[in-house]
């Protein structure tokens, strides 16, 4: 499909072409030893010529800019997604688009809630119409996170946004908690409308198209709360014991969904971290320029440069405020999902150990009780079969979430060191520009009658000045 | 008194070292300190090379003393001043510790600077109390003690709170005292917030490092994206360690951003100076129209201003005329010996606002081209800042790009 690129060969080994100085030690120098050992040889991870031919990179181009239908950046039309470009996977048209927006809010006697506008643009047979226009509350997305747990429970559901967020949050309603949470529904019913299964699920359809009183009547459906309680705790019982008999490739899964989930909520909270002491420099900096405009009020033959460096730190200062929102943009959003993600993941486990946890519990019985032998093999060859299917579901489902992770991941973090260069080439073509306008004034300036002194003793001590020194006595 | 002998000689003055001592204070109570190497070569104007003439240790206190004196014996000049003594201005990671070897690292340069400012300047140059300071280790501090200087100093200078009510200041010299308010009130402003932003933009560095260290242990269990991981995570490393030889520089130019904070006190030092002359004019002068008058009150027998004397007079009887007479040829002989110490008072502080203000127009001068040179320098940090920020990225991406 067209906009899969490679990303252009001389860029990958040199450096920027502005000039910049020999490559500093630490990038030719073999990556130190590291704790905990890697499974793999790390040797020569910075031999960057190393390409390997075979994997496409998507460059970063701005007209793509809203490339792929996961991209929560604007609320793009589902028309315009139909020229969008694919993942590996996707070989098929897509087929449904779905857009998220326009949250309102609804007040009760009860309550208030928000609820949100959900377009679907579908060339599907199967759909009644083309197009359909809903508004859905949280709740029933809950629901529908709910249904499709059930019907597929060794499927890798989308997360969905958290509930509220503990810490911090005062008004469940403020306006960037609205829009962060809209964001990542759209996201949600996006990744459930690529999902070569789930995007079939017919409690899915029913949520996409139903008008509200349908919905209800379609909820009331289906085992009641009691019987799901009674299914989770026994749920809980059997994954104990499922757990021992976990075959290899799970319990490499399930290694790899600890460990996943250990550093995808590190790299959250340093990704919060991050934003929290860039706003803080920057508020420090608002202050910062300021002064020198201040001061070059007292100073006649300093005004230019004072207001030079003054106008420099303002230009750094929105500079930042910029790098902040292609972080909260492009990486919080993506880090944090996958922390969602790895929860689920862990729920999906479960979910696979109990099932095979019940096979188990079948066929210990069997080879105690000898009575109703028939009755059991016979529970056993269904049961064997659910375990088969639940667990090819799960490896295949498990490739294709490995491999939109590290696009996601790869992506995400490719946009954040971006944002980052530009960021630093923005500051430098503005200290350039002030230096290079003030340096021109001392040239042009009176000479001074001050013996050359030069300000920079106070940098290299070992410059010795040679002064006339006159001794009168 | 003009001297014939003077002899024109390149000198190069530098404090090359710092040692940790130990040694009994006046208490005689075991202290410790740190004293500076100061080694003076003198250079031959044909070749250059440069020979090492003397060398000896002196501690800060002793610079002070030095400062001091310099101070009492040139009170028109505005005198170079010294480092901070304690660390001031300080963000969470540098030490307020005297004795941590960045902060006498820092210490030892400005001492230099000092030396070599007071070398380069006109006046000072020539004092012999600096130039024993350079040449002669033991019994310098006699020598300075011997001169008498604490006494000279007037201890009204030293009460910074003090306000005289001069009726005629020199304008220029009430313009260049708010000057100087200003210009110690707006550097401590800027020093207080880049330092509050050193702060930060050190957090901002620092937290990305933990990138490195995550990234890490996650490319352990990633196949394809392990590489990727574990070299971006080098280069976060990189980069969170970047901040530190920036800040440092950082540091310097926070230093000479000090020297002038601390030389708008100098500046307010000769300031205070001419107030208090002309504090001292305007008084001589009003005590002599007091004695004049008195005197011809008592030689018309008009009595117009009020007088203890005149109230005991009238109380206690008339004084007989040899009295009167004798109080006159008192009187006589005071306005005289006022009306020569008024000349030569006005005299004095006419050579002071001509001296002084010769020596603020070329400070002025040296501050203007100083400054200028300091905030470019700034830029010129900013600008290696950016490049090395955009380097350390671009090869993250490139490791990103490659996951």
């Amino acid at each position: 499909m067209e906009g899969e690129r490679r990303a252009p060969r001389a860029r990958s080994c040199g450096l920027p072409a502005g000039g910049a100085p020999a490559p500093s030690p630490g990038v030719d120098a073999p990556v130190p030893g590291r704790s905990g050992p890697p499974a793999l040889p790390r040797a020569e991870v910075l031999d960057l010529d190393e390409d390997e031919d075979d994997l496409e990179v998507f460059s970063k181009d701005a007209s793509l800019m809203d490339m792929n239908s996961f991209s929560p950046m604007m609320p793009t039309s589902p028309l315009s997604m139909i020229n969008q470009v694919k993942f590996e996977d996707e070989p098929d048209l897509k087929d449904l688009f779905i857009t998220v927006d326009e949250p309102e809010s609804h007040v009760t006697t009860i309550e208030t809630f928000i609820t949100y506008r959900i377009i679907t643009k579908t060339s599907r047979g199967e759909f009644d119409s083309s197009e359909f226009e809903v508004r859905r509350r949280y709740q029933d997305f809950l629901w529908l996170k709910g249904k499709l747990e059930e019907a597929h429970p060794t499927l890798i559901i989308p997360p969905l946004p958290e509930k509220f967020i503990v810490k911090g949050m005062v008004e469940r309603f403020n306006d960037d908690f609205i829009e962060t949470r809209r964001k990542a529904l759209h996201k949600f019913l996006n990744r459930i409308a690529d999902h070569p299964t789930l995007t079939f699920n017919e409690d899915f359809k029913v949520f996409l198209t139903a008008q509200a009183w349908e919905l209800s009547s379609h909820k009331k459906q289906g085992p009641g709360l009691l019987s799901r309680m009674g299914q989770t705790v026994r749920a809980v019982a059997m994954s104990m014991r499922g757990v021992k008999s976990r075959p290899e490739e799970f319990m490499e899964m399930n290694n790899f969904i600890e460990i996943f989930s250990q550093k995808i909520n590190l790299i959250d909270k340093i990704s919060q971290r991050i934003y929290k002491e860039e706003r803080e420099y920057s508020d420090e900096m608002k202050e910062y320029g300021p002064i020198h405009v201040l001061w070059s009020a007292s100073e006649e033959d300093l005004v230019d440069t004072l207001k030079g460096v003054a106008s420099c730190i303002d230009k750094c200062c929105k500079a930042t405020e910029k790098r902040m929102s292609g972080l909260s943009e492009a990486l919080l959003p993506v880090v944090h999902e996958y922390v969602l993600y790895s929860e689920m993941l862990m729920g999906v486990m479960k979910r696979r150990d109990q099932i095979q946890a019940e096979l188990d519990s079948k066929v210990e019985a069997l080879t105690y009780k000898k009575a109703d032998t028939d009755l059991l093999t016979e529970e056993i060859g269904k049961l064997e079969d659910k375990v088969e299917c639940a667990n090819n579901a799960l490896k295949a489902d498990w490739e294709r979430w490995k491999h939109n992770m590290q696009n996601d991941i790869k992506s995400a973090f490719t946009d954040m060191a971006e944002e980052n260069i530009h960021y630093y080439e923005q500051g430098f073509q503005h200290e350039n520009r002030t230096r290079g306008l003030n340096e021109q004034k001392i040239k042009s300036g009176s000479g001074s009658c001050v013996p050359a002194i030069s300000t920079l003793p106070f940098k290299t001590s070992t410059k010795k000045h040679a002064i006339p020194f006159f001794f009168f006595f | 008194m003009t001297e014939n002998n003077f002899w024109l000689k390149k000198i190069e003055i530098s404090v090359s070292e710092a040692e940790k001592r130990t040694g009994r204070n006046a208490m005689n109570m075991q202290e410790t300190y740190t004293a500076y190497l100061i080694e003076t070569r003198s250079v031959d104007h044909t070749d250059g090379q440069s020979v090492l003439t003397d060398s000896l240790w002196r501690r800060y206190s002793e610079f002070e003393l030095l400062r001091n004196y310099l101070l009492v014996y040139y009170p028109h000049v505005v005198v170079p001043p010294l480092p901070e003594k304690r660390a001031e201005f300080v963000w969470h990671k540098l030490s307020a510790d005297n004795m941590d070897p960045d902060f006498v690292e820092r210490r030892r340069i400005g001492l230099e600077n000092f030396l070599l400012r007071v070398a380069s300047h006109p006046i000072l140059c020539r004092d012999k109390i600096f130039y024993l300071f350079l040449t002669q280790e033991g019994n310098w501090k006699e020598t300075v003690n011997e001169t008498g200087f604490q006494l000279k100093a007037d201890s009204r200078l030293k009460a910074l709170n003090a306000t005289f009510r001069v009726k005629n200041p020199d304008k220029r010299f009430t313009e260049l005292k708010h000057y100087s308010d200003e210009l110690q009130s707006v550097i401590s402003h800027l020093l207080r917030v880049r330092a509050r932003v050193a702060d930060r933009l050190y957090g901002v560095y620092k937290v990305h490092g933990n990138y490195g260290r995550v990234f890490s242990e996650w490319s352990a269990i990633e196949k394809e994206m392990g590489d990727g991981l574990q070299s971006a995570g080098h280069h976060m490393d990189v980069y969170a360690s970047s901040i530190d030889d920036i800040l440092e520089d950082e540091e310097h130019y926070a230093d000479q951003l000090k020297e002038y904070l601390f030389y708008a006190e100098a500046l307010r030092a000769v300031c205070r100076k001419h107030e208090l002359m002309q504090y001292d004019l305007e008084m001589a002068a009003q005590d002599l129209a007091s004695k004049k008058q008195q005197c011809e009150e008592l030689a018309t027998g008009t009595v117009r201003t009020f007088s203890l004397k005149g109230m005991t007079t009238k109380l206690f009887g008339q004084e007989t005329p040899e009295q009167r007479e004798a109080r006159i040829k008192v009187l006589e002989e005071q306005i005289n010996e006022g009306e020569q110490q008024l000349k030569s008072k006005n005299l004095e502080g006419r050579e002071f606002v001509k001296n002084a203000w010769a020596d603020i127009e070329r400070f002025k001068e040296q501050k203007n081209h100083d400054l200028k040179e300091a905030l470019i320098s700034y830029a010129v940090m900013q600008i290696s800042m950016c490049k090395k920020g955009i380097q350390v990225w671009t090869n993250a991406k490139e490791c990103f790009s490659k996951m």
